[in-house]
């Protein structure tokens, strides 16, 4: 299973089933929505970062011609249970308080009332009517202030996870790993190199701000339009916010305008529910990109700590890391998938690993692609670079030196089985990017990358038309043409052209539950369902050939899309087609369909190597990348096309984040760059080409050797970016972003220093 | 407040419309109009997602007033395609895999168009300064510039 | 015997045992066995992820385990 071999659809580059409507402007995205009757809901955010809300007043909103309600979160049920899916996990009783404030706003921007009136106009205008009496309060703001003793307390009742004693922390919980004797490690290394390192808070950047449409009928059954990664969460998170059962909602997915892991919780979905349940009407709420900046899911900030000892010869010997990372206003920060790969790429026999999800009155942080991982990675990676600088040795060979490999035991638990970290170091050495020297004046920089992947549970269904055509229903939002590479596995198992199958994101009425698109996960899982449901098909249309042959079906074959007798059959049919069975599906025991609902299990592990190019104009202080280079082990590329524009993209956002992207915020917690202006993420004069290698080192669980290759991608640029400036300065500027104004700051104090 | 009466001519078509003096072309376009494949990602001219032509201008319909749409002549993405066949930037976008998401796919087409309509034969920092005004989350802009490059080489072999 | 490794976030439950060894057939007769040992655990167990022989499951309720499995509990990876 699974081994390098000829496929006739998979690693062809098709234009996609979904391109046309997306290249024409009639695809439907979040906001294009409309019902009749349709009214406007607006929120009312919080403008202090801390504060007590001692009384809501919408006496004067509510007087306005053409406001219907106002709700705050005395709407709400409280003591909602249970748990949601998402990285570090979190309660409903959390996101219940994170979509609408309850006694306290816990950061600027976080909801404590919505209004719903006639037009979006109107509701905005409403909300000026909405009297809050505030106690403001002091706001904590960074990791270490938040960890100091004494410091202001985010959540009164918050005791530390992990048994740290019962007195209220802002550290929700500490992650610890250890292996072997790091102090024996380092007592025996020749070179013990260490450095803290910070990275901003960034935000996933999507460009279709979050939307959804609901109405509620008589029967007080929901149905709500939005854009989500994944419309089965969004139905389980409302029913568990609004106290409903998920039997009474139906989520209809839109299509999807980027979401990265911020589209993965809910922000307006039970708002606009109970707005409609109070107005009998269909609500609309469309975020403000502003909005999207001060109250949608951005990534933790962090401060990480690394030390690494090593042999002359470039063996590490110890290491250890030290993680805090901001989780927002609630628990939750990717601390622990960061202190799980931080070490990921290596061999190690001694090492500790400590992290901590700190709560900060900042909003709660959300996955971002590989979330944890890009943070602490920046860390450890940095920290070889200055390793291979110390010890003189080429950055790849001391990688080499040291890398996972099948067999090795994972800093997380597992061994590891066939991964291809060593394989894309290797084509990185090779690459012709890497073996040109560098010109004169530039820095080159390389790094490592890594993400888990995950399976869980998908659906699929495949039905057969009359003429033999294809159609493919499945439940996973398509976020970047994985709606090709569901018809191209389709193709590939069933044996027949690809522009003969039609791949469909259901409803959740209409398909099987599917968990989120997110984590790498649904080529890999979603395309397992897909693959079955195939053979499912192919299982069934060997039956109805046998039948129609008068043999038994374990005597036909599956060939090229055809039903031929098993070679030894004594007979003489014609071979027959998909479109042969499915024409004569009435007269053999009706329509044809196949599917399949499954637990995938064994993701497998996708590795990466990015290098780059850089120069730093030392006067501005301003970083162009001159190149970049991204290899990454993809299992098996479905659609090449669309893995190299995952790494592409993901690429790029690393760079941005390294680069410019960060939260500024004042002393008293308020977001002074909400706008695409001043939170600048890259712009197509910014970026060079961004070179691609896909390596393929196939995952044994996977038919067809999918791994999946969305995560990693972000993972490996912010080390190379710092690892190249550094090297293009001759010192290193340890915490991100490398923004104009701080690295003329870093120039400005080495040359005095 | 009262509604101003509104006529302009929106893809070669002659179109009435009732705006409200604080509205946007952008919401115009999608709610009085109901042509929702110009997007909103930002509001504030930022993002390029609401790329139109107006006179013949690219402009950003989030920064355009409804009423300044009078007597103007506008052009969206719904107006690219000729009849049933895709103008060939969109075609070198689907053939080079040049979107993801798709989001801020009308305002990439719309921008490149007005691109080539003047210059033909852009290099590719020309091309990177002129789509400089939109943003792309999800591809890192290479398919992107590689599908522009060869919609104007498949357009000069056409001229 | 199949060996069982605890991380450091379940040693609270564990009362700071990392690795113990269990006779089972599958993975519901380890749970059980280590709930047998450490009443209440297995509610913990349930949420964390193991990997079994180096595969990582989310939820491994089905599979077999072999006489000498090695099986760690690890934290719950999504993604973005």
């Amino acid at each position: 299973m699974a081994e390098a071999r000829d496929y006739r659809a998979i690693g062809t580059r098709p234009v996609r089933p979904d391109g046309v409507d997306k290249v024409t402007g009639r695809a439907n995205f979040g906001a294009d929505m409309t019902l009749p009757n349709m009214i406007h809901g607006k929120v009312l955010r919080s403008p202090h970062a801390h504060a007590r809300i001692k009384s809501i007043d919408a006496s004067r909103a509510l007087q306005l011609p053409g406001v219907y309600a106002v709700i705050s979160g005395a709407d709400f049920p409280s003591g909602a249970e249970g748990e949601i899916s998402g990285e570090g996990g979190g309660t409903v009783s959390d996101l219940a308080k994170n979509i609408m404030a309850r006694d306290k706003a816990l950061y600027h921007g976080h909801a404590v009332a919505a209004v719903a009136a006639k037009t979006a106009f109107l509701a905005e205008s409403a909300l000026e009517l909405i009297d809050v009496d505030y106690e403001v309060l002091p706001p904590v703001l960074d990791v270490d202030t938040a960890m100091a003793d004494g410091a202001p307390l985010v959540d009164e009742h918050q005791r530390t996870g992990g048994g740290q004693g019962d007195a209220p922390s802002n550290i929700a919980a500490i992650t610890k790993f250890e292996r072997g004797d790091p102090e024996a490690g380092f007592a025996a290394a020749d070179v013990v190199v260490e450095g803290a390192y910070r990275v901003p808070t960034a935000h996933q950047g999507y460009i279709e701000p979050h939307a959804c449409t609901a109405t509620l009928d008589e029967e007080g059954r929901a149905t709500v339009w939005c854009c989500t990664q994944g419309h089965f969460d969004v139905r389980s998170m409302t029913a568990g916010v609004l106290g409903k059962s998920v039997g009474e909602i139906k989520v209809i997915p839109s299509e999807i305008g980027g979401g990265f892991g911020g589209k993965t919780v809910i922000y307006l979905e039970p708002l606009a529910v109970k707005l409609s349940e109070l107005t009998g009407r269909p609500v609309k709420m469309v975020m403000s990109r502003e909005e999207v900046f001060r109250a949608t899911g951005p990534t933790s900030a962090s401060h990480c700590r690394v030390k690494v000892g090593a042999k002359r010869d470039g063996t590490i010997t110890a290491a250890t890391a030290w993680l805090a990372y901001e989780a927002g206003a609630f628990p939750g920060a990717p601390v622990g998938p960061g202190c799980m790969s931080v070490f990921a790429p290596y061999d190690l026999d001694n090492f500790r690993i400590e992290g901590f999800d700190v709560l900060v009155n900042k909003p709660k942080a959300a996955a971002y692609r590989a979330p944890g991982a890009p943070q602490s990675l920046h860390a450890m990676e940095s920290t070889i670079d200055e390793l291979a600088r110390k010890l003189g040795m080429d950055p790849i060979d001391l990688r080499l030196a040291n890398c996972a490999d099948e067999g090795t035991h994972a800093p997380y638990g597992p061994t590891f089985p066939p991964i291809g970290i060593k394989k894309c170091l290797e084509a990185a050495k090779a690459h012709p990017n890497y073996t040109t020297p560098k010109a004169e004046g530039t820095g080159r920089g390389i790094a490592a990358g890594f993400w888990f992947n995950i399976g869980m549970q998908s659906s699929a269904e495949v039905r057969l038309s009359e003429d033999g055509t294809v159609t493919v229903m499945e439940g996973s939002p398509d976020i970047g043409g994985s709606r090709a590479s569901m018809c191209l596995m389709a193709a590939e198992t069933l044996g027949v052209p690809y522009n003969i199958v039609r791949a469909h994101v259901g409803d959740t009425e209409s398909t099987g539950f599917c968990n989120v698109t997110g984590g790498s996960r649904t080529t890999f899982a979603t395309g397992l369902a897909v693959v079955q449901a195939c053979e499912d098909i192919i299982a069934e249309c060997k039956q109805r050939a046998a039948m129609t042959w008068d043999i038994d079906a374990d005597q036909v074959d599956w060939t090229d899309g055809e039903a031929v007798p098993k070679p030894g059959v004594n007979i003489d049919v014609a071979p027959l087609s998909l479109a042969d069975i499915a024409g004569n599906a009435g007269r053999t025991g009706g329509p044809i369909l196949g599917r399949a609902s499954l637990n995938a299990q064994g993701a497998g592990a996708s590795f990466s190597v990015n290098f780059a190019d850089v120069t730093v104009d030392r006067e501005t202080g301003k970083v162009d990348v001159l190149n970049f280079t991204a290899i990454q082990d993809a299992g098996t590329a479905i659609h090449p096309a669309y893995v190299e524009g995952q790494m592409q993209g993901g690429a790029v956002q690393g760079l941005g984040w390294a680069l410019n992207e960060e939260y500024v915020y004042d002393n008293n917690g308020v977001m002074e760059n909400a706008g695409f202006l001043d939170y600048r993420i890259p712009v197509a004069s910014d970026m060079p080409m961004i070179d691609t290698q896909i390596i393929e080192v196939p995952n044994p669980s996977h038919p067809y050797g999918v791994r999946g290759v969305g995560e990693t991608p972000i993972v490996a640029p912010l080390a190379v970016t710092s690892n190249a400036v550094s090297d293009a300065l001759g010192f290193r500027i340890s915490d991100l972003p490398l923004s104009p104004p701080s690295v003329l700051a870093a120039i400005d104090a080495h040359d005095e220093a | 407040m009262s509604k101003v009466h509104v006529v302009t001519n929106v893809n070669g078509e002659p179109r009435e419309m009732l705006c409200e003096p604080q509205q946007s072309l952008l919401e115009v376009l999608r709610d009085e109009l109901g042509m929702t494949g110009t997007k909103e990602g930002c509001a504030t001219g930022d993002c390029g997602a609401c790329s139109v032509m107006l006179n013949g201008r690219l402009v950003c319909s989030c920064l355009t007033l409804g009423v300044e749409a009078e007597g103007a002549d506008i052009t969206t993405i719904e107006g690219i395609a000729e009849g049933s066949q895709l103008h060939p930037v969109q075609r070198k976008f689907l053939e080079h895999a040049a979107l993801q998401c798709g989001i801020c796919t009308p305002g990439f087409i719309v921008a490149t168009k007005a691109l080539l309509d003047r210059n033909p034969n852009p290099d590719e920092t020309t091309i990177r300064y002129w789509l400089a005004g939109n943003l792309c989350r999800c591809t890192g802009y290479d398919k992107i510039i590689r599908a522009v490059q060869d919609a104007a080489t498949e357009l000069a072999h056409e001229a | 015997m199949a060996r069982v490794v605890f991380p450091e976030h379940l040693l609270q439950h564990t009362g700071g045992t990392r690795e113990i060894e269990v006779q089972a057939s599958n993975y519901r007769g380890i749970v059980r066995a280590v709930d047998k040992q450490w009443p209440g655990i297995e509610q913990v167990l349930i949420k964390s992820a193991v990997a079994i022989d180096g595969q990582i499951y989310q939820d491994a309720w089905l599979e077999p385990i072999r006489e000498d499995s090695e099986i760690f509990f690890m934290q719950r990876i999504e993604g973005g």
